[in-house]
């Protein structure tokens, strides 16, 4: 497969997955707005400004953070790069210059969102919680189109491969940020018997695993109520949630060894494996307290270099060659 | 019954008789038609240009703000084509674009033509399109122009004439190719009451015909297109997908030890053969535009040691250009010792004085044409401009004769159309795609334009025209 065109296939399904994360950290942001008792809303507010590094660009605009600037911000300008529509509007480039390599179902599912995207850009979105519905929705059918109907070929992995590597990188990215907020950290994550959250704190985790799509999933795995230590155990080490790191790292694993090896010089594609069994280290052989022990930021931090290496090598394996 | 609004005296319809009779090719489509509801029609209409819309075959136009796409407007009334027609037009073609290549190697070998003295030479070795680095070389077989787009038009006395040559970089066959697939999902019906040529072989005459264009064993054939942004962009994905090639850009290859490679994620591959979709002008930025960023640096010089194929080669502009055109009657017979059987439209080149002064006094009946134009710019149609506009352009010819030729006003033929009210004639062309390998091959059909605006003659998608199904029908 040409270089560019894997590279394509990568950022297309890439942006995707962000434009969906984003929402799912916009749509986190939003409910907690709306409680009474939120505490420091305006940290709460700038947190999704804060993972994508737009602080600085949003306050060149905007002097007063408020929910409503910030939800058109991030969510609906296309004038910011990193807005939710800015993501779909790159998906749906990078899909335009290689549509020749994805089916037509596929095309279709992330032309119409452009189209639409466009629209509510126009227009304006009225309601935020039926926006967040709607791009979940456009990344669920390109997700299930590209499942449904693309050959299991490197385009695939390719498009794999972008979508975990993307979501670890906004899985982990949205713990960091909320964990810092959910002070104090220390006592919130204190090892085994720690006292019950405080109602905020509740409030703070559940919105955080709503927001991934694993509050089933706790409920499911612990019958018990929610703590820090467990929701952090959940996110990063259980390989069953999909939006664990763990599950993540789990995915970008597998794909590697199906894309097919440079001829004769395989050095490349070893590199690439060996960044992602670094990750994996961390998470198949991690346990929760070290973590906390560590604290969590640090090991955060640890973590997102790890895996923005394994993304600078994956770039020169498959998309720079020569 | 629809309102069918009959054409105008004076010009030849494909459908219909200035008496409202129908001619026999349509008589089964003039039966079909008149036993649909207009609704149930409008249902299929809308439901085509949604199709198009989902599919993505759009195209950017030129100047519009931001590359925006926009949709050729299709029109659901076939055009047919008789089969006695086709099998005259197909002699023709292969007739006409043999003598195209052959006059191509003679002017950049051995330039029998220009010593015989049938084309000045300042009119080959001057123009623009003339590239002297192609002076000498042999390229494969022979052929230059592999794939030929030739527009005919059909004049009121029912002959058809050729209006131009395309041996550039001539598109729009992915529109005949979806335009069938598009009648045929729509109007099932209507295929089982004509037998009509398929076209959908296209893509593997075109992969062949490339193939072979190569002396390499098992050649890799590539389509490089200028990317996203082109205007023909749809064609170039398309045309690679259905062939199963690789879609590349410039910045997808590169030249090591005198060969061409694309990047890959298993690392560098030879190339064989390029399907270039780009101007001779972009195609190196070390042999011509050194600004372009669409081309291959030292392409040429692979080219030109004959280790990649360039489809089509470098250098055909000149056998396309207007001022060429009106000596291809002369190579037909020059080169291949027969009579023409595809006629041109006459015309007066205005860089010959007494050519020019008929030009001047009659401007207001003919066409006037820069000599290098293309897509319907910098043309004047006299009839339908103003009188200050003749008089702006004879300024115009005046200042820079040799860079125009004119023609008489022809009439095309007109093909019912949907309109907004009812169906009414619309001036039409054709054009088929000629493949020049081994052999000189070509599926039956082509890309019938049609202006959407009553009386214009101007079919160009970039001025408003649309596009039609075109039937050849087999006896």
């Amino acid at each position: 497969m040409l270089s560019r065109t894997a590279a394509q296939l990568y950022w297309m399904s890439r942006y995707m997955e962000r434009a969906e994360n984003l929402v799912r950290m916009l749509d986190v942001t939003h409910s907690l707005s709306l409680l009474p008792q939120s505490r420091g809303a305006a940290t709460e507010l700038a947190a999704p400004l804060a993972v994508t590094g737009t602080l600085e660009a949003y306050q060149a605009r905007h002097p007063r953070l408020s929910a409503e600037q910030l939800f058109r911000f991030m969510g609906i300008d296309l004038e910011n790069p990193a807005s939710v529509l800015s993501c779909i509007r790159q998906a749906r480039e990078n899909a335009h210059a290689v549509r020749g390599q994805i089916t037509a179902e596929m095309w279709e599912a992330i032309n119409t969102s452009w189209l639409e995207a466009r629209e509510l850009a126009r227009k304006g979105v009225a309601e935020p919680s039926s926006f967040f519905d709607w791009v979940k929705e456009r990344s669920h059918l390109f997700r299930g189109a590209t499942y449904g109907t693309l050959q299991r070929n490197d385009a695939y992995c390719f498009i794999r491969l972008g979508t975990f590597v993307e979501r670890a990188d906004n899985t982990a990215r949205l713990l960091d940020v909320k964990s810092q907020l959910i002070a104090p950290a220390v006592d919130t994550l204190a090892p085994v018997d720690a006292p019950s959250e405080s109602a905020p704190d509740f409030y703070a985790w559940n919105a955080l695993l709503r927001s991934l799509s694993a509050f089933e999933a706790y409920h499911a795995a612990y019958r018990d109520s929610l703590n820090g230590r467990r929701v952090t155990e959940l996110l990063i080490l259980r390989p069953d949630v999909p939006r664990s790191l763990r599950a993540c790292c789990d995915e970008i694993r597998m794909v590697l060894p199906q894309i097919e090896a440079r001829g004769g010089d395989e050095d490349a594609g070893r590199k690439v494996k060996q960044s992602a069994g670094r990750l994996a280290l961390r998470l198949e052989y991690g346990a929760v307290d070290e973590i906390l022990d560590q604290g969590l930021h640090p090991w955060l931090t640890g973590f997102l270099q790890d895996s923005a290496r394994l993304g600078r090598d994956i770039q020169q394996a498959y998309f720079e060659a020569q | 019954m629809h309102a069918l609004t009959l054409p105008a005296a004076g010009h030849y319809d494909e459908m219909l008789l200035q008496s409202g009779a129908i001619r026999p090719s349509y008589q089964a489509f003039a039966d079909w038609l008149h036993a649909q509801t207009p609704d149930a029609l409008a249902k299929k209409r809308s439901e085509a240009d949604l199709l198009f819309h989902k599919v993505g075959i759009t195209f950017a136009v030129y100047g519009d703000e931001a590359g925006a796409e926009r949709l050729i407007p299709f029109d659901t009334v076939p055009r047919i084509v008789p089969a006695d027609d086709w099998r005259m037009l197909e002699r023709g073609l292969r007739q006409r674009v043999t003598a195209l290549n052959r006059f191509l190697w003679d002017i950049y070998h051995d330039h029998e033509i220009v010593k015989a003295g049938l084309i000045p030479a300042e009119q080959v070795f001057a123009n623009a399109q003339y590239q002297p680095a192609m002076q000498g070389l042999d390229l494969p077989l022979g052929v230059y122009a592999h794939i030929t787009g030739v527009d005919l038009i059909r004049h009121s006395d029912g002959g058809y004439y050729v209006l131009e040559d395309n041996l550039r970089v001539p598109s729009g066959v992915s529109y005949m190719l979806e335009n069938r697939k598009m009648m045929m999902r729509l109007f099932p019906e209507l295929f089982a009451k004509y037998s009509i040529a398929p076209v959908a072989h296209y893509p593997a005459l075109l992969l062949n015909t490339l193939r072979q264009a190569s002396l390499a064993d098992n050649p890799t054939v590539v389509v490089l297109t200028p990317g996203p942004f082109n205007s023909a962009y749809f064609e170039h994905a398309f045309l690679a997908q259905q062939m199963g090639v690789e879609l590349v850009e410039g910045q997808d290859l590169f030249v090591k030890d005198g060969f061409v490679f694309m990047r890959t994620t298993v690392g560098p591959k030879r190339v064989d053969v390029i399907y270039r979709r780009i101007d001779d002008a972009f195609l190196d930025p070390l042999a011509f535009r050194s600004d372009s960023m669409l081309g291959v640096p030292g392409l040429l010089s692979v080219y030109k040691q004959g280790h990649v194929v360039l489809a089509n080669a470098v250098g055909t502009g000149v056998a396309d250009d207007k001022s060429i055109y009106p000596y291809v009657p002369d190579m037909v017979r020059f080169y291949l010792g027969e009579e023409p059987i595809l006629h041109n439209v006459p015309t007066w080149q205005c860089r010959k004085p007494q050519d020019l002064d008929h030009v001047l006094n009659n401007m207001a009946e003919l066409v006037v044409k820069e000599v290098h134009g293309a897509g319907g710019y910098g043309m004047l149609v006299g009839p339908a401009s103003t009188a200050a506009e003749v008089g702006d352009f004879k300024e115009r010819v005046k200042a820079n004769p040799s860079n125009y030729i004119a023609q008489p006003t022809l009439c095309l033929s007109s093909c019912p159309t949907f309109v907004e009210r009812g169906i009414a004639p619309r001036h039409i062309d054709l054009r088929p795609f000629v493949l020049s390998g081994r052999e000189v091959n070509m599926v039956a059909g082509g890309l019938t334009r049609v202006a959407l605006k009553a009386g214009s003659l101007v079919v160009n998608s970039s001025q408003g025209g649309g596009t039609k199904d075109t039937w050849i029908l087999e006896n």
